[in-house]
């Protein structure tokens, strides 16, 4: 039943103790916030809305259709969630479902739980500003506005996860940025793609079954402030992400990995390679074979243990 | 005489502008055992859920002489139990336990004489020991037997039970109407089932495009069986 | 606790508070990534201690190695570390000429080291405690109620919702039929309803989430979640946590010293 579920949320081991601590405090902030939001906009329905729709999502990714050659796509469903029901209902529910995920399934470390919760609040803040920004431009009179507006949005949000996760393993240490962005955007490029298709289906069912629902969630309150958050999120990912390479030698990620304690007794912490990949003498086709390996390494094991959870779960 | 329920001039739509009761009147007594039938779309659960205030229509309901209005819902919702026809949508909780605990924890009781309700909700549906189990490894027969074992732990003085014997299979059919028959409270059951009315309740109404068509007793109403097919029931 | 079905006396370690569970777990979780890089004696105890408290705890073998499994495709993308992380060579892949450093191979096996035995003490702690358990004692270390309250309410659902996906999955599998030579759907039609099957999934909790409610509502809701679960911290609980407060507290000195 839960053939879907393969990990795409950082386990533990991969995130130092402080970056992880980090997390959870930007975490227990976030989740403040969502509760506040929701509890205005649901009132006494709040827990058994939110609760049970997180439960959708949560099957949602389990409705999966072959791609080619074996692979089969799925959604993440941060964007579907922030559309329909709003930038702060959607939040809460994305973080309830990196909860039990972590929590009761082990897809997810404990101790990075804050990290995965925020990756995907910010990709449900990021997906529903950008959606209806978009809505806007496309023009709100016309049929198909949605439904794009959503392909894009959805696919926007799912590069924001895989942006801000590759920061994040990078700021720890555990891969160098050089290494882990642009394999990460390659992959999540074509998960979102996929998510892009899955959720503007979705939203033109609802647009044509239910229109009233997606009203709500467009009109939701908080949308302001998700507006706000949203950009700064995708403002200091872009300034993180750009800092280093403009800055060139002295490693800005390295600095902040410094400040947050990460200290020079422990040699691997520090270790930056200056984004260029070391292994190679010279040439830049090598870093592209090591990364077109790594990629193939990692969707190879994503339909491995694809295939031997679905065989558990049908027996 | 004063009745333990009072329906006068009762009218409901729903938003999207469908009309689901239309004028109607009824009384129900304490101690009677009341089959609610009518067709699909006939407006039986949309009654059911007049009698505790979920929904509010136009007219007069009153459960046991008070009005059912807002500021009364706490003890209206003390004086009717409704079951519903998903148990999954009853059975919210993690374990049996705390969902029959549910109610009479809401309604201020002290621990102590909520696990005694518990215990005797469970027992009076022959459910007793099956405080740890979880919801989601459960029959659907049991999850039936557990709905109406939450809301018994309530103590109602009315039972409200939408199709309790739907996509039953005949044995958890069985156990449910055993159940019903030993119910010392005032029944009303929306249901499609006529042997299930045949043989645990003795007035039954007939509804049908959100009017009452027949109110009478059991045995008269089910022996006309032109009436009942015209109104879709057979 | 009122209907719970165990009592301290009879169970001894096996009857551990959920809190103290949580609490060690992490701080286990906690210890584990603060061992210094390349202590592999000291990687070993900790494997043996969590072994031995699953033994205790009657958590299978199996259980723990099998759920370990979900996280591989993170572990298999360390594997190019040994190579992109600059030190002294090693080995040298023959024909390509990557070289292996001995430093990228201290963090690659460190992160897995890491990984596999903070998974397997998350599984420990989900295998071993009910999950109305586990949320009780978040409860009570300080998790919002409404938070906790959402996440039962998920769990809860999570089968009901999931079997409603499955039933669609297998409507959808009945209906595709194949025909030899005649192309498949493409990928985006393919894609398209998967869509509409998640919009209607979508419609038929949101539908469900309102009729709970009201179920809700007719037991006297009143947007407070309230529970009576009562479970007492006895003696093994302050041991265990006591010992894993310790265990931090020397993995901490061992990194100072």
């Amino acid at each position: 039943m839960f053939s879907g579920l393969i990990a795409l949320h950082i386990p533990d081991g991969f995130i130092t103790p402080s970056v992880a601590g980090l997390g959870w405090l930007m975490c227990v902030l976030v989740i403040w916030m969502a509760t506040r939001q929701t509890r205005t906009q649901f009132g006494e329905a709040q827990v058994p809305v939110m609760g049970v729709l997180a439960a959708f999502i949560f099957a949602a990714q389990a409705i999966n259709f072959p791609i080619m050659a074996g692979t089969s796509g799925h959604l993440v469903g941060a964007a579907l969630a922030g559309i329909v029901m709003g930038p702060w209902a959607g939040s809460l529910i994305m973080a309830a479902v990196v909860i039990v995920q972590g929590l009761i399934f082990q897809d997810g470390g404990l101790l990075v739980m804050g990290w995965n919760v925020i990756n995907m609040v910010a990709a449900v803040l990021v997906g529903s500003s950008a959606y209806l920004v978009i809505f806007r431009i496309l023009g709100t009179d016309r049929k198909r506005s949605r439904p794009l507006a959503a392909m894009i949005a959805a696919w926007i949000s799912v590069e924001i996860g895989a942006v801000a996760t590759a920061l994040e393993l990078a700021v720890s240490g555990t891969f160098p940025l050089g290494l882990s962005l642009p394999a990460m955007t390659l992959i999540y490029g074509i998960v979102g793609v996929c998510e892009g298709v899955i959720t503007a289906a979705a939203i033109s069912l609802l647009q044509v079954s239910r229109p009233e629902v997606l009203r709500g969630g467009e009109e939701s309150q908080g949308k302001i402030s998700a507006a706000w958050l949203s950009s700064g999120m995708a403002l200091a990912l872009v300034i993180a992400l750009f800092s280093p390479l403009a800055s060139g030698a002295p490693d800005g990620l390295e600095v902040v990995a410094h400040q947050l304690g990460a200290s020079e007794s422990e040699p691997f912490l520090s270790i930056f390679p200056d984004y260029s990949v070391s292994f190679i003498s010279s040439s830049v086709y090598s870093t592209i074979v090591a990364m077109v390996i790594g990629v193939i390494m990692v969707f190879s094991s994503v339909l491995a243990v694809g295939h031997l959870v679905a065989r558990r779960s049908e027996e | 005489m004063s009745c333990l329920v009072e329906i006068k001039n009762l009218s409901f739509s729903y938003q999207d502008g469908r009309t689901a009761l239309q004028e109607l009147d009824l009384s129900i007594c304490e101690g009677e055992k009341v089959g609610i039938v009518g067709s699909n779309g006939a407006g039986k659960s949309t009654l059911l859920l007049q009698l505790n205030g979920v929904l509010q229509g136009t007219g007069d309901v009153r459960i046991a002489g008070d009005q059912v209005c807002r500021q009364n819902l706490g003890r209206i919702r003390s004086l009717v139990g409704l079951v519903f026809q998903d148990p999954d949508d009853q059975l919210f909780s993690p374990t049996v336990f705390e969902d029959v605990a549910f109610g009479p924890l809401y309604m201020g009781l002290d621990e102590s004489a909520v696990s005694l309700r518990v215990r005797e909700a469970l027992e009076s549906v022959g459910m007793d020991g099956m405080e740890e189990r979880v919801p989601n490894r459960m029959s659907l027969g049991e999850k039936k037997l557990v709905a109406i074992a939450t809301v018994l732990a309530m103590r109602p003085r009315i039972l409200a039970l939408d199709e309790p014997t739907a996509a039953l299979d005949a044995r958890a059919r069985r156990t449910i109407l055993g159940v019903l028959k030993h119910l010392d409270e005032t029944l009303v059951v929306a249901t499609h089932d006529l042997s299930l009315v045949a043989e645990v309740l003795d007035r039954t109404i007939v509804m049908d495009r959100g009017e009452v068509v027949a109110d009478g007793p059991t045995a008269e109403i089910l022996r006309d069986e032109a009436f009942l097919a015209e109104h879709g029931l057979i | 606790m009122q209907g719970s079905t165990r009592s301290p006396e009879t169970g001894g370690m096996r009857s551990l508070d959920p809190r103290t569970k949580v609490v060690a777990v992490v701080l286990f979780i906690l210890a584990v990534n603060l061992i210094p890089a390349g202590a592999w004696p000291v990687y070993l105890v900790l494997l043996a201690l969590l072994w031995s408290a699953a033994v205790v705890l009657h958590v299978g073998m199996l259980v723990l190695l099998r759920r370990s499994l979900v996280a591989v495709p993170f572990v298999l993308a360390v594997v190019v570390l040994p190579f992109t992380t600059p030190g002294a060579a090693i080995y040298e892949l023959p024909g390509l000429g990557w070289q292996i450093s001995r430093e990228g191979m201290t963090l690659f096996l460190t992160i897995l080291c890491r990984f596999f035995l903070a998974v397997q003490a998350a599984v420990l702690l989900a295998a071993s405690t009910p999950v109305s358990e586990l949320l009780w004692g978040l409860r009570k270390l300080g998790v919002p109620t409404t938070l906790v309250a959402i996440i039962g309410f998920m769990y809860r659902y999570l089968f009901v919702i999931g079997e409603e996906a499955g039933q669609m999955i297998r409507a959808r599998a009945a209906r595709s039929a194949q025909i030899p030579h005649h192309r498949r759907p493409s990928v985006f039609w393919q894609g398209r309803v998967s869509g509409l099957m998640v919009g209607s999934l979508f419609l038929r909790a949101l539908a469900r989430s309102e009729r709970i409610y009201v179920a809700m509502l007719s037991r006297g809701y009143d947007g407070h979640p309230r529970s009576m679960l009562h479970l007492r911290m006895v003696a093994w609980d302050w041991i265990v946590v006591i010992g894993s407060g310790l265990l931090l507290a020397l993995i901490l000195w061992g990194r100072m010293a």
